[in-house]
């Protein structure tokens, strides 16, 4: 059942929200121990959800739009009461005195929130093997990464731990691993939905964006997260999501691009796989067989996103993560003086990915390196916002695969960061720019992994994705490709 | 302006000093939350998540603090011009989030001047806003963090709103330099951006000192003083360091560039960090602000607001009087300028205004001094109705009582004394002293001096102070002269 088709039986008092929660939570309790997709499975703060909005129910109110719907939250977004650790040793046992933005919204809703996910440290993957926790597997098969940074929430959602999820994404951390559990991920526009409350990695490229289990949940969810919020001043102030109101509007007519770089075709960026390429193709073709006009386009820039993201994101990382210094909250290990004490903290709470990322940045951003490293980098974000432009005067949307692969087998990569980081070469353009995409499965690779296909839009055109989602999606299942 | 004479340096030095002031702005709120501006409180009550830097935490910049910075940088003479905030990153523990939120290469302010009290023009450079940090109290050891046994920290003053006013190096004396800061703590005042009190800390002066070669332009080794904490002390810290400078030069040797910090009860300073190893600050701009955009409504709005200016006030007096610069200036500091003028242009003598209220008014309030009052008295005086005493007198009462001057001359008895009773009373005099008499006509001008004394002084008594002074004189000097 979907979480809007629960969320109105709830609210109509056809089903009981803690009926909705015991069954998620047997299904946590059954395959938990595998998957391993929760840092902390809130079972009792749930079930208080859950009373309650069955209770609001039945003295004749309403609890709301996603009434007794179960979301899973990624652990790095700051819950009241609830330790929030973004799967970092150095913030283990820390508490946060206030709730995300996002956590506020959705408990307004009606939402019950069965448990903080799992994450690469920091957000830091591409497959959520870089916790301080341990990884977490992908639910289709638990050989395999679920896909990163937010792999516990799509891994939640995958295994019907909960109808709902909500992650972050900094260079694809929401799309990639969404497209890798077989479910719909989407990255708002920058300033689509608040940050405040959200963990910072890269501040400037960080979005929360929804997972589910299909368009239209993915929609609704997005939606209720969706909108200004006074206490993010990078939030568009006057931005009114509408993409549940969009989703049968079909493609007839609409101009569809195919990204050469990102096609795994010539003038492509290396490493897209065949079976990838050709479900990507098939998707393309499914679009134009419901009335759209394909054609090929260039963003010559897209080719040069990694090596920008590698430099801006960590930049920021350096900064945003210097307050971990153990003076005011989370792990402090004692030194002799304060900077021994902020060295052995830091030594002794981050994990190798979080430090490598942290000395890149700090590396970009020093007297003497700005101009050729960080200033650089802004350049090319400068190009590929240009490129963009151009590129959607001739198209409304663009088609690409979500990732160059489907999901790889745990430990395969994680030993070599650069393997890792291509990952991410197809979904980092659109954090560079600021961009909304969203992943909707098509089909399965050759290893019989889902394929996830990525439709990207212009800003805040958010609700275009989700429409163009729909379309894909209902061709997926009329076609048997999941 | 220049109570005390100023030392010059040895012959052929000249002073360079550019000032650094760190103004504590006015505002009921922090600069990026809703804190109170208040850190006299008990510690760490004015807090909260954005403050103290918790993780997920975001800034929101106080509109009012913007506002105050515009209204400041107007006053200065300043170029109001889009701005942006950027991270300067450093590690301390009263530094909450381990990066301070400034301005760097696009500041607010730019390119104004501050014009002080006898006309000399000093080049303002920029005029930026940016964050103040905690308190910390070493506790054991010296008493700073490196050997204390703990150290405590107060996040009451973190994130208070500043603004940085750099003057170009443009002062070439103690004076000018103690002139500037006054001048710039008028302005202050005047346009309510702060409550500018050194000794609070409310505005913190660095004094940035180097000397060369009179008849030269270069720009030798600066040396920053930091922790000067009045006027006094400034010209005291500029002292020390540029004989210090000149010392070393006379010795064949040079100073190094450095921070150093003003002893005041030693009388000295001594080394900071050395700017050679200082920090890399690793600026970038902060990706959690939008820029700063002001339109050209909004600085004209402020512009419309600005009230007149010490500089401005007192030249309105300039073309009207005769007395010092300073007296002008006391007058204005004070903010009885108003008073003065109307009185002034009510018909009282200019000369006589300013001086009896730069003398004789020099109270907190002096709210019951009318206008028509004051200049009622100024002319009485003038016509020489009233002496000085008696003038003195009347205004005493005019400021405690209020009430009409020439009522209050009377109920005290000042009828003011007429020239042939006072003839007689000088013939008495004479007659009776026949020797000093003939030291004051026919004795050197020390003889005649004192001689005046000795006989104003007897008539003044005789007269128990009602005697007009300059009468007196007059009398005298015809009798003398035969
Ligand atoms: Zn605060």
């Amino acid at each position: 059942m979907s979480a809007i088709e629960t969320a109105r039986a709830v609210r109509a008092g056809e089903r009981s929200a803690v009926e909705v929660l015991e069954e998620h939570l047997a299904r946590i309790d059954a395959r938990e121990a595998e998957i391993h997709a929760f840092n902390l499975v809130t079972e009792e703060s749930a079930r208080v959800q859950a009373e309650a909005v069955d209770a609001t129910v039945a003295a004749g109110g309403d609890p709301g739009p996603l009434a007794g719907a179960t979301v899973a939250l990624k652990d790095n977004m700051c819950t009241r009461g609830i330790p929030t650790t973004c799967s970092s040793k150095i913030l283990e046992g820390w508490i946060p005195p206030y709730d995300a933005t996002v956590v506020t919204k959705l408990a307004a809703a009606g939402a019950v929130f069965v448990g903080k996910t799992n994450l690469d440290e920091f957000a830091m993957g591409s497959s959520t093997e870089n916790s301080a926790f341990g990884a977490t597997h992908n639910p289709l098969d638990v050989s395999r990464v679920p896909g990163g940074s937010s792999g516990g929430s799509a891994a939640s959602v995958a295994a019907g731990f909960a109808a709902l999820g909500i992650g972050s994404d900094t260079g694809g951390s929401v799309r990639q691993p969404a497209a890798f559990c077989g479910v719909v991920g989407m990255k708002p526009t920058y300033g689509a939905v608040s940050r405040y409350g959200l963990i910072a990695f890269g501040s400037s490229l960080d979005q929360i964006g929804p997972f589910a289990a299909d368009v239209a949940d993915a929609a609704a969810l997005f939606d209720l997260i969706a909108g200004h919020d006074p206490r993010d001043t990078t939030s568009i102030v006057d931005f009114v999501p509408s993409a549940g109101a969009v989703l049968d509007q079909g493609v007839d007519g609409l101009r569809v691009g195919v990204v050469r770089e990102l096609s795994g075709g010539p003038g492509s960026v290396e490493g897209i796989s065949p079976d990838v390429i050709a479900r990507t193709n098939a998707a393309v073709e499914a679009l134009a067989a419901a009335g759209a006009e394909v054609e090929e386009v260039s963003v010559p820039s897209a080719t040069l996103g990694l090596s920008a993201y590698y430099l801006v994101a960590p930049a920021e990382a350096s900064s945003n993560l210097a307050r971990y210094d153990g003076v005011r909250f989370g792990l402090r290990v004692d030194g002799a003086t304060t900077g021994e004490m902020n060295t052995a903290t830091r030594t002794a709470g981050f994990g190798e990915e979080v430090k490598r990322r942290i000395m890149l940045g700090t590396y970009a951003l020093s007297a003497g390196y700005y101009d050729a490293f960080y200033g650089k980098a802004l350049k090319v974000r400068t190009m590929m916002l240009n490129d963009f432009a151009s590129v959607y005067d001739k198209v409304d949307v663009l088609i690409t695969p979500t990732a160059p692969t489907t999901a790889f087998p745990m430990g395969e990569r994680s030993q070599d960061p650069m393997t890792m980081y291509v990952n991410d070469v197809c979904t980092i353009p659109s954090n560079l720019v600021g961009h909304p995409g969203i992943s909707v499965p098509f089909g399965v690779g050759d290893d019989g992994m889902p394929v996830g296909v990525q439709v990207l839009a212009p800003a805040t055109h958010d609700a275009l994705t989700f429409r163009v989602g729909a379309v894909l999606e209902a061709a997926a299942n009329a076609g048997g490709e999941s | 302006m220049t109570e005390t004479a100023e030392k010059a340096l040895p012959d052929g030095w000249e002073l360079v000093v550019g000032l650094e002031v760190h103004v504590e702005l006015a505002t009921v709120t922090k600069l990026f939350c809703g804190c109170a501006n208040e850190f006299t409180s008990d510690p760490n009550t004015n807090v909260c998540p954005v403050c103290v830097g918790l993780p997920g935490s975001l800034p929101v910049i106080n509109a009012a603090a913007v506002e105050f910075a515009m209204r400041l940088g107007r006053a200065l003479g300043c170029e109001v011009r889009p701005s942006v905030m950027a991270r300067k990153n450093y590690f301390y523990p009263d530094m909450a989030k381990d990066y301070q939120t400034t301005q760097y290469d696009q500041p607010t302010s730019i390119d104004g001047e501050l014009m002080l009290g006898d006309g000399a023009v000093v080049g303002i450079e920029r005029a930026h806003i940016e964050e103040d940090a905690g308190k910390t109290t070493h506790i054991g050891g010296g008493g700073r963090i490196n050997d204390a046994e703990y150290s405590l920290v107060d996040y009451n003053r973190a994130g208070v709103p500043l603004v940085e006013v750099v003057s170009r190096p443009d002062i070439r004396t103690i004076d000018h330099a103690k002139a500037y800061v006054s001048e710039l703590r008028d302005i202050l005042l005047a346009t309510e951006v702060s409550d500018a009190k050194m000794e609070e800390g409310s505005m913190r002066v660095d004094a940035n000192v180097s000397v060369r070669p009179v008849g030269s332009d270069e720009l030798r080794t600066r040396c920053e003083i930091k922790n000067i904490n009045s006027i006094r002390s400034l010209g005291r810290a500029i002292e020390y360091e540029a004989l210090r400078h000149i010392d070393l030069y006379g010795s064949g040797e040079a100073p190094r560039q450095e921070t150093r910090h003003w002893d005041e009860a030693g009388g000295r300073s001594t080394p900071g960090r050395s700017k050679e190893d200082a920090d890399d600050y690793r600026y970038f701009q902060e990706p959690d602000l939008v820029p700063l955009r002001p339109s050209a409504d909004v600085v004209a709005a402020i512009d419309a607001t600005l009230p007149v200016l010490p500089a401005a006030r007192r030249a309105r007096f300039a073309a009207r009087c005769t007395v010092s610069a300073a007296t002008i200036a006391t007058v204005v500091e004070r903010g009885q300028d108003n008073l003065a003028l109307a009185a002034i242009e009510a018909g009282a003598d200019a000369d006589k205004v300013l001086t009896r209220i730069e003398n004789d008014l020099a109270i907190d309030d002096w709210s019951l001094v009318s206008v028509e009052g004051l200049a009622a008295l100024i002319s009485m005086e003038t016509a020489g109705e009233l002496t000085a005493t008696q003038t003195k007198q009347v205004l005493a009462q005019l400021a405690s009582q209020g009430g009409d001057p020439k009522a209050i001359a009377t109920e005290l008895g000042f009828e003011a004394m007429e020239s042939d009773e006072l003839d007689v009373l000088v013939d008495q005099l004479v007659a009776d002293n026949p020797a000093e008499w003939d030291r004051f006509t026919s004795g050197d001008d020390g003889d005649r001096k004192k001689m005046q004394g000795f006989f104003t002084g007897r008539i003044m008594a005789a007269t128990r102070g009602q005697a007009d002074g300059r009468a007196v004189a007059e009398i005298l000097g015809r009798k003398a002269r035969g």
